[in-house]
């Protein structure tokens, strides 16, 4: 947080070092940051946004884990584009010029009144799931978690998953691991035996929270889903996040991004995640290019 | 020439001494700054415009009350230094304030050589004293108190909260001004752009607050990673929340959330603070198309439309729903905005937001209106002509009709009381419902000016060293509304 003032747009000066780097798939990496006043409060769901350097883009990450005693953030990321992937080459002991946050509402969606929950988890949707998916547990309530990925060694998190889970369900799209299909079978299956559940959480990529979504409406059990839109600021001042949510604009940055799935105009948000992709593909080449990859 | 002449020639001058500029054609793809501001010898010949009136008309118009005469008077005499310093006496931005307060609401509305002919250029030559200041190197502390040791927390870097943390570190007081982004000056750094205010001066700015001691802690989203309550914990023992004005307003309009539309904010925050128009040196994507429509009729507006010119656009609209001269811009930016071949679409209202068939917009359909009675703020209303729709062919969409309260600071400070806009509730002095907890600029009075936000930060400070010297007795505001 803090910044020799005079020298406040030169880089370099920042305690938001990576203390420990994991790679976790070839593409999906851990670290742990340091960032004593992020760690201090950040709660699950909670997000950060992170500047590699003074020409970098701001990228927001959820809090996978925190340690308030040592003063660290962790997140779990995949690579998908120059950001992730330049901070995916950063090595313990190198630093980062930015690391906001807490950003986003943090919801406590139980209350500790232990109740029945539905966790589904899709790729690196799995990783905002885990802090999730602990804190029911620590309420006492019973978790079933569902998580998918496309073939076995892009799976994440299955042991931690497994710990914080009452149950946990596994898929793969290829049949190389658990079921072979998509989370939402086992939802189906799930819901088809008993609809008494609080509420169906689901994090993942766009399709699968639209798919999850649809398909629990019926049921009558309310779904959550953490909206994972484009943004600038995280705070609300751009309005780069926005989702159509029953007709109203809303901030996936400051009014989410969890929240009620039942209205959120999904095909409108895919469709803004793309408005991009000309230009992120621009800066990847450029970036590969720099560093001779 | 003599005093006597120059003061003849400068009454024969019924126009301001012209500032040199860019021309359209080449800085209407350029980021450069249009004006280049006067030289010198400009400077002196229209600072003898002025005739030093007894009774200083401009001086009341000026929110900061600037001795006007008196720093115009310093200019005559070419000693740019007392110019300057008369200046800096009331206002701390004037390098700022000379380029873009809305002088002709303002000092310039009240100069009586504005009478018969064209007011005194107050605005460029208080720009000129600045620049001059600059070019002389590194700028003279002014006189600061010894430390008193109480702390005082500024929450927003914009202009508001950095001349409250100036004034009151001058005072003694050990100031932290809280920033939610990763650098300062707020509006002047991510929305005003460069062709208007050169990011140069807002950094200079907060290296000379830093100089005079002020200390600046950025990425700190106040309400967050901090609250209130925990910054008195950590024995600060005033605040001034000067936040902005920072929730953009979207229409409402169907096909608002397509692909090519933007909030104006978003737009110039890719564009400024994240430097999106220099792709070969940063990460943060933009898009302009080649035919733009901005709506809206404000400054927001005009540096929006300036921007999609400069980053491509071969077409840009602004369509506004009222006639030119309701137009709240600055008349400058109208009239360089005309220049640079931006078309204005006066009279007109979007209804509709066309889409491509794939996400992207293809078009914005459109209804021209005309002027009705007055309304409740005396200007006449705009009314839709029936039948008059029509579609603007365009494919990108801008949207600058204006900011709200952002409500991330509010939300997370019980009991201080906000009008039903979500605007922080606050006295005449900056006090709100909060003891201690001072408040001013856009985030009180809604979007304003650069200048307005100054004038309350200075009250602010003003009213914080009484309340913490004990001279301001008890608090008692309690705006109940
Ligand atoms: C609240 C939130 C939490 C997130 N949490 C995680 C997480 O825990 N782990 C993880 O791997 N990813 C997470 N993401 C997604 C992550 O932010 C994007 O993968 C990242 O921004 C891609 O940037 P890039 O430069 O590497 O790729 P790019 O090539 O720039 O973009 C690849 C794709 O990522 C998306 N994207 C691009 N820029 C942004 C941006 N500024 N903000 C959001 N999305 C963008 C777009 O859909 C784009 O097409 C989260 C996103 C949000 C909004
Ligand atoms: C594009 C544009 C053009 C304009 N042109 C002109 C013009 O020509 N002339 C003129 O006089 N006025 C103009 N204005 C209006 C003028 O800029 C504003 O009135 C003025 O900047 C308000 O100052 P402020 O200090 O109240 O807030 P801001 O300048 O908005 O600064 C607020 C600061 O607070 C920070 N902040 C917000 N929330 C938090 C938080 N929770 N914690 C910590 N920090 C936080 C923000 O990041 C920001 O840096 C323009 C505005 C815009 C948007
Ligand atoms: S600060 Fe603004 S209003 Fe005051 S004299 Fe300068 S330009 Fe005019
Ligand atoms: S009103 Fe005009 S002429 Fe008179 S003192 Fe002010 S600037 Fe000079
Ligand atoms: S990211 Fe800018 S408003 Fe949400």
């Amino acid at each position: 947080m803090r910044r020799i003032p005079v020298t406040h747009n030169s880089g370099g000066l920042s305690l938001f070092k990576i203390v420990k780097k994991v790679v976790l798939r070839h593409d999906i990496k851990q670290m742990d940051i340091l960032a004593p006043l992020v760690a201090r409060k950040i709660k699950p769901g909670q997000f950060i946004m992170f500047r590699v350097d003074e020409s970098g883009e701001r990228i927001p990450l959820t809090m996978v884990d925190h340690d308030p005693e040592k003063g660290t953030v962790r997140i779990i990321f995949q690579e998908v584009g120059k950001s992730t992937r330049q901070l995916g080459d950063m090595n313990e002991g190198d630093s980062v010029l930015d690391f906001i946050g807490p950003l986003g509402k943090y919801h406590k969606m139980t209350g500790g009144k232990h109740g029945r929950i539905i966790g589904v988890g899709g790729g690196i949707g799995i990783a905002p799931l885990l802090p999730k998916v602990r804190e029911f547990q620590a309420d006492g309530d019973e978790i079933i978690s569902i998580i998918g990925a496309r073939s076995k060694d892009l799976l994440i998190l299955e042991d931690e998953m497994k710990a914080a889970s009452s149950e946990l369900n596994i898929c793969t799209d290829d049949g190389s691991y658990g079921h072979k299909g998509f989370v939402t079978e086992i939802l189906k299956q799930k819901l088809d035996e008993s609809t008494n559940y609080d509420f169906v959480l689901a994090i993942g990529p766009p399709i699968m929270m639209k798919v999850v979504r649809d398909l629990v409406k019926p049921y009558g059990v309310p779904c959550y889903v953490s909206l994972n839109t484009i943004m600038v600021d995280g705070t609300g001042m751009c309005g780069s996040c926005r989702v159509s949510v029953g007709g109203k604009v809303k901030f996936a940055c400051i009014d989410g991004p969890e929240m009620r799935g039942e209205e959120i105009d999904f095909a409108e948000m895919m469709s803004r995640q793309t408005r991009y992709v000309a230009e992120e593909k621009t800066s990847m080449e450029r970036y590969l290019a720099k560093e001779g990859k | 020439m003599d005093d006597k002449a120059r003061k003849l020639a400068g009454i024969k001058q019924k126009e301001k001494t012209p500032m040199p500029e860019q021309k359209a054609k080449i800085r209407a793809h350029n980021f450069k700054e249009v004006p280049y501001g006067y030289t010198a010898e400009m400077a002196i010949e229209e600072a003898w415009r002025c005739t030093q009136c007894k009774n200083q008309p401009c001086v009341a118009g000026c929110p900061v009350e600037i001795d006007i005469p008196g720093f115009i008077a310093a200019i005559q005499q070419g000693d740019f230094r007392e110019g300057i310093n008369v200046i800096k006496r009331t206002n701390a931005l004037p390098a700022v304030c000379g380029r873009v307060c809305p002088q002709e609401e303002q000092c310039e509305k009240f100069c009586i050589r504005g009478i018969k002919g064209e007011p005194v250029a107050i605005g460029r030559l208080e720009r000129f004293a600045a620049d001059w200041e600059a070019e002389q190197g590194e700028a003279d502390l002014p006189e600061i108190a010894p430390s008193n040791g109480k702390k005082v927390a500024v929450i927003g870097a914009g202009p508001g909260g950095m001349t409250c943390g100036g004034d009151l570190v001058a005072m003694g007081y050990d100031v932290t001004v809280f920033e939610a982004f990763h650098d300062s000056g707020g509006v002047l750094l991510y929305g005003i752009p460069e062709v208007r205010l050169p990011k140069d001066i807002v950094s200079r700015k907060t290296d000379y607050l830093a100089r005079m001691g002020v200390k600046f802690e950025y990425n700190m989203v106040v309400g967050n990673v901090l609250t209130i309550e925990e910054m008195r914990e950590q024995g600060f023992e005033a605040f001034f929340v000067a936040t902005g004005a920072g929730l953009p307003w979207f229409m409402n309009l169907k096909g608002e959330g397509l692909n090519g539309v933007y909030s104006a904010n978003e737009f110039l925050t890719r564009a400024n603070l994240m430097k999106a128009y220099d792709p070969k040196n940063y990460d943060t994507p933009t898009w302009v198309g080649s035919k733009t429509a901005v709506v809206g009729g404000g400054n927001v507006a005009m540096d929006s439309a300036r921007t999609a010119m400069r980053l491509g656009s071969e077409h840009v609209y602004i369509v506004y729903r009222r006639a030119l001269e309701q137009m709240p811009a600055r008349n400058e930016e109208i009239h360089h905005a005309q220049e640079e071949g931006i078309e204005f679409l006066l009279l007109q209202n979007p209804l509709e937001i066309l889409d491509d068939g794939e996400g992207w917009v293809s078009g914005m359909r459109c209804i021209r209106m005309e002027l009705g009675e007055p309304d409740a703020s005396g200007r006449r209303r705009p009314v839709p002509i029936e039948g008059s729709e029509f579609v603007l062919e365009v494919d990108g969409v801008v949207i600058a009709i204006g900011n709200g309260a952002n409500p991330l600071f509010i939300d997370a400070t019980p009991g201080l009381k906000v009008n039903k806009w979500g605007n922080i509730l606050a006295d005449d002095k900056g006090r709100t419902s909060l003891k201690g907890v001072f408040a001013g600029g856009d985030i009180v009075i809604g979007a304003a000016t650069v200048i307005e936000a100054m004038g309350a930060g200075k009250i602010a400070a003003r009213a914080i060293d009484e309340y913490l010297s004990g001279k301001a007795g008890d608090w008692s505001p309690e705006l109940g509304e």
